[in-house]
């Protein structure tokens, strides 16, 4: 497997460094990868821009930043703004449904959404938004199995609320496998 | 008074002294007349009498004349640099709590470019005993003008005198949270004495400040007089006023000294509050700290 | 000696650089920590401070940095191995007690998570502009070591390495992080305790009164006691004898000073760590440390794909500097070409080494982010063509 470079972007307290935090720790500790990831956030704890850089590969990883990521999630119509020209021709866009409006949508990318708030709203905990979002980019894209993805999901996120962090994978996978099947306009 | 300083010469024979000092480090850099001698000799004979293992003593100074105590001292001893002596002694202290650690330094050093790390270790209530000689003026350096010297009086660079407030260091420290304050002179040798003994009894940050002459720099230059001048003025003008409101004996040139001991509290050192607080936080799978 | 497996996580990790220096630190035995928050180090302290109460640890979040780089000492005389953290302008006020380190030979370590300077700089950015400072940054003759990782797998390994090399040679040593390896998460793995080598402090164990503390047999280290043993030791930064005794003559500052250099000097050639990559015969060789060891790569691999001839030797310790390699290969290789997140600090010791017989290209940045690998491969292809 060839060196891919994922983006994720949102606001401060959405996840979005554990996002990739959980991306990295799949490949690299659950899936025989190798992965580096790195973290850019705001001087603000929260509500300001962040985002979180990784990359996947079967082969050591030398230069650690992102160039041209094939894979980007954006949740929030500030990092789309921002991130998506950086997005390869033939990448994967995945945002927020509820949270984004793909203006001036590119026409050289595989566009994805997912109402993932709202998803996790219905589970009973807004916070794992991210983790709803982890299941949809398992499921749309190839990055990391899916085996993997649910163990670094279950080893990362707080004692006492693997179930619902489970289930949050659960869904978003699910409504990934049908969006992929065709049954969901993407 | 002066029949005080005549009985403590009588009850303890004068060379039991030198075996607190590194002999063969004399004779000793101060000047004649200088009061810090005086104040090590207070030191050894509280030493002497306080039931402390001597092996697990330590003497940390930082730089000046009063600095070099620490050398003299036939301890472990510690030169550290200017103004670090209390971190150094909390760093010593903390890696080995069994040590008694004693801060033995000047008022320019602990209080002007060590006055930081003076009010953070009384704040932290830090277990040290910390004797700060006070001569009013940078000794080592020639006589410049330091925190601790009182307003008017001339030093080297204020030579017009010096318009700056001084610090009055009782109420500093008990401010900061020290939990024992005195002040002396070196011509209170038996109060003095009793005073280190004290401090080095009491478990947490004490503190004694001790007014000393430099008859070289700040007295000469003041025009008041010699190291035995200096001592008259002291013994002339102190007053003892134990438990004094700290607030109310700042010091000012020539003028009335109060002298006492003013704090003596209990409150828990930073390292019982930290293993009772985690202790309480985490449970058993905390390990104590001891050290 | 093996680590003491309490603090050992032995096991796979996804980990920053920072926190893996953290437990580096602690499987290294270091039980003593004090520092300051500044960015990007703040991470380590962070750590250090959730870990040590499981295992016995202090750690003390001091006044200021000052404060941080003397506690730490205070600590070693008491028996601990110490560490402090910091960045840029931390490091800076640091200086005077790397000086009191070398001076009266105290083992401990100095993290700097570099950020882009001077001053305030680039607080969240990286750089590698404190190279020199680490080694000649107070006042005075003496030497120290200083390690530069690339990695979070490195950030573990050499820190235990740092606290083995100091106890070793009884000195500061420098762990030259910088931000994008401190901030950047991979896996790190760390082995069981018993496959973890330490070194242990060389305490004195002979008879009392003939114990000299500054006396060296051979090696030009000394041998160590701690406060509470019973030998009323004396240290002080002033110049001092054998005894420790301050001693301010010609003849003891003659003494004194040339072994604290000649300590790390003539141990040199056990010291230096580099790792080769297709040195031997190359034309060009490209000298790294730190990150820019990573950012070279995709340089380096595009230029030898456009059969160019290029090396690529890291230094893995930076101070001491591979004097002697660097000597060696400059009677054979056209040019180095030396990238560094500064204007030029490392590419003067290869200038010093190479005096004149190859050239010596420096690819210099100020930090903020890394060298575009590009940039690289332009002073490397215009090197080759010579």
């Amino acid at each position: 497997m060839a060196r891919v470079e994922i983006k994720i972007g949102g606001f401060g307290g959405q996840g979005v460094i554990l996002s990739g935090y959980i991306v990295g720790r799949a490949a690299s500790i659950y899936d025989n990868k190798h992965s580096t990831m790195i973290q850019a956030f705001g001087p603000e704890a929260r509500g300001s821009a962040c985002s979180a850089q990784v990359i996947v590969s079967a082969e050591p990883i030398a230069y650690p930043y992102i160039v041209s990521p094939e894979i980007m999630i954006v949740m929030s119509q500030e990092a789309y703004t921002k991130f998506t020209p950086e997005l390869a021709s033939g990448g994967v866009l995945i945002t927020e449904e509820e949270l984004v409006q793909p203006h001036n949508l590119r026409k050289d990318v595989k566009h994805f959404s997912i109402p993932a708030t709202r998803f996790a709203e219905e589970l009973g905990k807004k916070l794992v938004v991210n983790i709803v979002m982890m299941g949809f980019l398992t499921a749309v894209t190839n990055v990391v199995g899916k085996k993997a993805m649910g163990q670094a999901v279950l080893a990362s996120v707080p004692k006492g609320t693997e179930e619902l962090n489970v289930k949050a994978f659960e869904k978003g996978y699910e409504y990934g496998v049908e969006v992929m099947a065709g049954g969901v306009p993407a | 008074m002066a029949e005080e300083l005549f009985e403590i010469e009588e009850s303890v024979p004068v060379n039991t002294v030198e075996s607190f000092l590194r002999m063969e480090r004399m004779p000793h850099i101060w000047c004649p007349g200088c009061g810090i001698g005086t104040t090590v000799n207070c030191f050894a004979h509280a030493l002497e009498t306080s039931g402390l293992d001597l092996q697990k003593v330590s003497v940390v100074s930082g730089i000046g004349c009063t600095g070099r105590v620490a050398g003299y001292i036939n301890l472990d001893s510690f030169h550290t640099t200017h103004g670090r002596a209390i971190p150094f002694a909390t760093g010593l202290k903390l890696a080995n709590p069994e040590l008694k650690v004693i801060v033995y330094s000047g008022d320019g050093d602990l209080t002007a470019i060590g006055g930081n790390h003076f009010i953070h270790a009384a704040r932290r209530n830090v277990d040290m005993t910390v004797i700060l000689i006070n001569n009013f003026t940078y000794g080592m350096t020639g006589g410049q003008v330091a925190p601790t010297t009182p307003l008017s009086a001339t030093a080297s660079t204020t030579p017009y005198g010096n318009y700056e407030q001084s610090f009055n260091l009782p109420y500093l420290a008990e401010s900061c949270g020290a939990v024992y304050v005195a002040r002396w002179t070196a011509f209170h040798v038996r109060h003095l004495t009793k005073a280190i003994k004290e401090a080095l009894a009491k478990k947490g940050f004490s503190f004694v400040e001790v007014l000393a002459p430099c008859p070289t720099l700040y007295s000469r230059r003041n025009k008041i007089g010699d190291g035995l001048d200096q001592m008259i003025y002291y013994k002339d003008n102190s007053e003892i006023r134990n438990g004094a409101d700290t607030k109310t004996i700042p010091l000012e040139f020539q003028g009335k000294i109060v002298v006492g001991k003013f704090v003596d509290k209990e409150r828990p050192t930073y390292l019982d509050a930290m293993n009772e607080f985690y202790q309480q936080k985490l449970g058993e799978d905390y390990i104590p700290y001891k050290g | 000696m093996k680590a003491d497996p309490k603090g050992v996580l032995t096991g796979s990790h996804f980990l920053d650089g920072d926190h893996s220096c953290s437990e580096g630190a602690i499987a290294a035995g270091c039980r003593f920590v004090a520092g300051y928050p500044i960015t990007p180090s703040t991470e380590v302290v962070e750590r250090i401070a959730s870990r040590f109460p499981y295992v016995g640890g202090m750690f003390i979040q001091m006044e200021d940095e000052i404060a941080s780089s003397i506690a730490i000492q205070g600590a070693v005389w008491g028996g601990k191995k110490a560490m402090t953290v910091t960045s840029g302008p931390g490091f800076s006020l640091m200086m005077e007690h790397i000086g009191l380190a070398a001076m009266t030979e105290t083992p401990c370590v100095f993290v700097d998570v570099q950020r882009a300077g001077p001053s305030t700089g680039l607080p969240t950015q990286p750089a590698q502009g404190d190279m020199m400072q680490a080694r000649w940054g107070s006042h005075g003759d003496y030497g120290i070591i200083a390690l530069s990782p690339n990695s979070p797998q490195e950030c573990f390994d050499l820190t235990i390495k740092a606290f083995n090399l100091s106890e070793q040679y009884r000195v500061p040593v420098m762990f030259m992080m910088d931000e994008c390896v401190g901030h950047m998460t991979e896996r790190v793995v760390i082995p069981p305790a018993d496959q973890i080598e330490i070194v242990p402090r060389k305490f004195y164990e002979g008879p009392k009164a003939d114990y000299l503390p500054y006396k060296t047999n051979g090696d030009l280290v000394p041998m160590m006691v701690k406060a509470g043993d019973g030998y009323n030791i004396h240290v002080t930064g002033l110049t001092h004898d054998e005894r420790g005794y301050p001693s301010m003559t010609v003849p003891t500052q003659e003494k004194l000073i040339p072994r604290l250099v000649n300590k790390i000097k003539h141990n040199a050639p056990k010291i230096v760590e580099y790792v080769e990559d297709q040195v031997d015969g190359a034309e060009v060789v490209v000298v790294t440390f730190g990150i820019t060891s990573r950012t070279s790569i995709p340089a380096i691999e595009q230029a030898r794909k456009e059969g160019m001839k290029v090396g690529h030797l890291r230094l893995v310790v930076v101070w001491p500097f591979p004097e002697e390699r660097i000597r060696e290969l400059a009677s054979r290789v056209r040019a180095f070409v030396v990238p560094e997140l500064n204007l030029g600090q490392m590419v003067l010791e290869v200038e010093r080494c190479v005096a004149g017989k190859a050239r010596v290209e420096l690819v210099g940045h100020p930090g903020g982010t890394v060298h575009n690998p590009k940039d690289i491969y332009n002073v490397i292809k215009k090197s080759a063509k010579g």
